[in-house]
């Protein structure tokens, strides 16, 4: 069903989506905690600047992105003076602009979760002798797995989704960027219809048994 | 008690429409109720003293400071227990797990009363396995209870735990909340808004109103203290603490003694040695110059008038009578008062012509 090419862009999205999602789980944690306990005027600025790639132009995006990790970018200037090089047209590269692009879709969930979740069971796990990282463990973050599952299912599959931010970046690079998406690009580019059309159908399958899963199995997410 | 054994609490705290300037000494054993109407601050006193809420001021338990200038020990390592008011069980985890949560958390495990001792105290063993959403009003709060105390803390702080419950529930508990202020040593704050339970559980009482303190005394005085209004009128009482000391079964009746004298009360299946708490109205006690012992009033006390006030109509006077360690209320006319011709000082003969159980 699939050429080895096929196969090759589906094998580097997954692994980049996996990568991305781990990353954005661990990043993504701490802001989504601060944004939902904090009493700072900057809260709202915050949310703002998390929510910027929900209405962004991936091509917006993607074109800063490209800028910061370029050789002349503050990113650039580091990766280079760390000896790693210049970041864009790599795996990194893609991973890093990833992280940025999918972010929303992960802190969000989680924020929410965290404020459903209220004082009261943190304030009776502190009378119980929990320090606030022991709080953290076994009180908020087993209370908000809903959200930490609605934000890895979400940020897995936008990340799987995305195409102006690899073409951006990562250009198009067999075994490197060229990610599911882009090789759909390529066929209807060379119009190679049959070929798009079985990595096409793939991708739509597989967002809507997605969407299905977090429909179905996150009752919290229904509500929203 | 030496001063240093007890708990010194200073705060000052103020947020929109809303502060609270308190300074109090507390006994460090027994219950002490926090009482007082909504939004008089009782509650947010009690969260400072535990730690939750962070109000300016100084708060020493038994000689350790907890809170000053320069210290503020978090929650977590305040030796507390707290349960509130609506049980805030974790719903993640089952009864044993919320139980456990504090045990394996304190820090010297092996002082304190074991966990079994604490789920049969409760009554809670059959409940276990069960989730927090599996469990009625009740049981929640009798589990919450047993969680504070499995931390093993030195100072019990609740937060109106009947309150969110109804009256068939509240008598579910009483029981245990008696049981426990019998058994256990351990000096407990309470918060109400429910003169019963004041009645029921306080050894004293703090009386707060708009965030200041109102009066502070033992059970009986705070009931005594005629300058509160509840106390001129005619729903006015006082709350004897006693001790049964014998049974006529072919009367029915029991003998209660306390300082300063014996009342005949009901027998209510009464076990001598047993602690009873009654109640005297104002307006069940009459004044008489001589033991008169023609009438069929039984229980007829010798006391020593302590205050005269006026009552909450003109035609009233209030007699604050002293009976031994303890205070109960006289309500009368002024006429009958004029009759008498008793001032302050002098001592009379109080009829009380009914008691009723405090349950």
């Amino acid at each position: 069903m699939f050429s080895d090419g096929n196969w090759a862009a589906i094998l580097l999205t997954v692994k980049l989506a996996s990568i991305v999602t781990l990353l954005l789980l661990l990043v993504s944690t701490p802001i989504a905690w601060w944004l939902a306990h904090t009493r700072s005027r900057l809260k709202s600025f915050f949310e703002a600047l998390v929510a910027l790639p929900i209405v962004l132009p991936p091509s917006v995006l993607g074109f800063y992105l490209l800028l910061a990790m370029g050789p002349q970018g503050f990113v650039g200037q580091i990766t280079q003076a760390l000896g790693i090089g210049t970041l864009p047209f790599t795996f990194a590269g893609l991973v890093v602009a990833s992280v940025f692009y999918s972010l929303p879709f992960v802190v969000q969930p989680i924020q929410l979760a965290f404020e459903n979740i209220g004082e009261n069971y943190l304030e009776a796990a502190a009378t119980l002798r929990a320090s606030p990282l022991d709080r953290f463990f076994s009180v908020a973050m087993p209370l908000a797995l809903p959200g930490f599952l609605t934000g890895s299912i979400l940020g897995f599959a936008h990340t799987v989704g995305e195409f102006g931010v690899v073409l951006m970046v990562g250009g198009n690079i067999p075994g490197v960027s060229r990610v599911v998406s882009v090789q759909i690009y390529d066929y209807v580019e060379a119009l190679e219809y049959g070929q798009a059309h079985s990595l096409a159908i793939t991708m739509l399958i597989f967002s809507f048994l997605i969407l299905l899963l977090l429909y179905t199995f996150n009752p919290n997410r229904r509500k929203v | 008690m030496s001063l240093c054994a007890d708990i010194h609490a200073q705060f000052k705290l103020s947020y929109d429409g809303f502060a609270l300037d308190v300074d109090l000494q507390l006994p460090s054993q027994g219950v002490t109720a926090l009482f007082g109407p909504s939004g008089s601050g009782k509650s947010t006193l009690l969260r400072c003293i535990a730690g939750l809420e962070r109000a300016e001021g100084k708060l020493s338990v038994k000689g350790e400071i907890w809170q000053d200038e320069q210290i503020f020990i978090p929650t977590h390592q305040r030796p507390i227990g707290y349960v509130f008011q609506d049980a805030n069980l974790f719903p993640h985890m089952s009864v044993k797990a919320n139980l456990n949560y504090g045990f394996k958390r304190q820090p010297h495990r092996h002082d304190g009363f074991s966990l079994d001792k604490i789920i049969d105290l409760l009554g809670i063993g059959h409940l276990l396995d069960r989730k927090p959403d599996r469990l009625s009003g009740g049981e929640k709060q009798r589990v919450a209870i047993a969680r504070a105390l499995a931390v093993n803390p030195r100072l019990l702080l609740m937060d109106e735990p009947l309150a969110a419950l109804d009256l068939a529930r509240k008598r579910e508990i009483l029981p245990f909340l008696e049981k426990l202020h019998e058994e256990l040593e351990m000096p407990v704050i309470y918060v109400t808004h429910a003169p019963n339970e004041v009645a029921r559980l306080a050894d004293h009482v703090v009386m707060l109103n708009q965030g200041r303190l109102q009066s502070f005394g033992t059970l009986n005085e705070t009931f005594a203290n005629v300058e509160l209004p509840e106390q001129a009128s005619d729903a006015g009482s006082v709350i004897i603490e006693a001790r049964i000391t014998e049974i006529q079964p072919e009367w029915h009746l029991a003998r209660a003694s306390f300082d300063g004298g014996d009342i005949w009360l009901r027998d209510l299946n009464f076990t001598p040695g047993q602690t009873v708490r009654f109640q005297v109205m104002a307006r069940d006690v009459s004044l008489a110059l001589t033991a008169d012992h023609n009438s069929s009033i039984a229980n007829v006390l010798q006391a020593e008038v302590d205050q005269i006030s006026d009552g909450d109509h003109p035609g009233i006077a209030l007699v604050r009578l002293k009976i031994g360690d303890n205070f109960i209320l006289s309500r009368l006319t002024q006429r009958s008062l004029h009759t008498l011709g008793v001032t302050e000082g002098d001592p009379v003969w109080a009829q009380i012509k009914s008691t009723a159980i405090v349950e």
